[in-house]
């Protein structure tokens, strides 16, 4: 009888898991149109300073290894949810949080140094292009901070289950889609600026 | 779910693919042309390594509706950026 209801709550988690691919299909086509509308600004600088002028390799490769790192520490969280570790789940969702509130912060220390060079959205078509996209990321990010810390909170009160299983695969799901939206963006709007 | 192993080949492999186009740009060892051509590459195969390593997108199993809905969204994608790109081309070819 347990076995049943088991397997029916685990076609009900593959089916929302699904569902949420679908949302994220939808999220790659507005990010590539963003980065659609990036590529058609870029050379739109109005006499306003372009990336070569602004961006700090260090600051970019700190961000991405931050980002990258914590792809690897949320696929960790949830391969201890699944085998039944909840302290090691707790504990690779807390790094994943700190790696990611650490790209947030070099990204909001990054963006805000560009508003006080007079180089904000308003300067010119490349800038705001620039900030959409990478703030439209930065926003995404802001969210799965979110949606982990209260799944941590989750994890604590309800313990491991196959529905809490299924939540942090969504989040794991969701934020490698941001990782790879990530290499997107120093692919095409970081990196071509140091040549 | 992804295996331990998994987890990390994936790893490993996104880690080189990202080292190496930073590495590029940082050496400056090809010519202009050759960076950017090596920076598309390697963000295409670190996409597909993402994809299929860590987002369980495979052509066969139990997840093979993730990469028709993909190509579905791929189709979608082509259509509005490649269109927008090439509208806004024209335009720009048009009013030099």
């Amino acid at each position: 009888m347990i076995a049943a209801s088991d397997k029916v709550e685990e076609q009900i988690d593959e089916e929302t898991e699904f569902g949420f691919w679908l949302y994220l299909m939808s999220d790659a086509v507005l990010f590539s149109l963003l980065f659609g509308t990036f590529a058609v600004m870029s050379s739109n600088l109005a006499g306003g300073p372009g990336g070569s002028a602004l961006f700090d390799m260090k600051n970019l490769a700190t961000q991405t290894a931050l980002l990258l790192v914590s792809s690897l520490t949320i696929a960790l969280a949830h391969h201890a949810a699944h085998t039944g570790h909840l302290a090691r789940t707790l504990g690779w969702l807390v790094v994943t949080c700190l790696l990611g509130a650490g790209f947030l912060g070099l990204e909001i220390k990054e963006l805000s140094g560009f508003v006080a060079q007079d180089a904000g959205p308003g300067r010119s078509g490349y800038l705001s292009a620039f900030f959409t996209l990478v703030g439209t990321h930065g926003l995404h990010v802001t969210a799965g901070l979110i949606w982990a810390m209260t799944l941590i909170a989750q994890f604590l009160i309800k313990g491991i289950g196959l529905r809490m299983t299924s939540r942090l695969y969504r989040l794991t799901l969701f934020w490698h889609f941001l990782d790879i939206v990530w290499i997107g963006v120093f692919s095409l709007v970081y990196l071509p600026e140091f040549l | 779910m992804r295996e331990m192993r998994t987890i990390l080949t994936g790893f490993a492999l996104a880690v080189i693919l990202t080292v190496l186009p930073f590495v590029a740009v940082i050496g400056q060892w090809l010519p202009r042309e050759g960076t950017l051509w090596l920076i598309a590459i390697t963000a295409v195969v670190q996409i597909t390594v993402h994809l299929y390593f860590f987002l369980g997108v495979e052509i066969t199993g139990k997840h093979r509706e993730r990469l028709s809905s993909l190509l579905f969204a791929c189709v979608l994608i082509f259509i509005m950026v490649g269109g927008t790109l090439w509208v806004m081309g024209n335009l720009y070819w048009r009013m030099m």
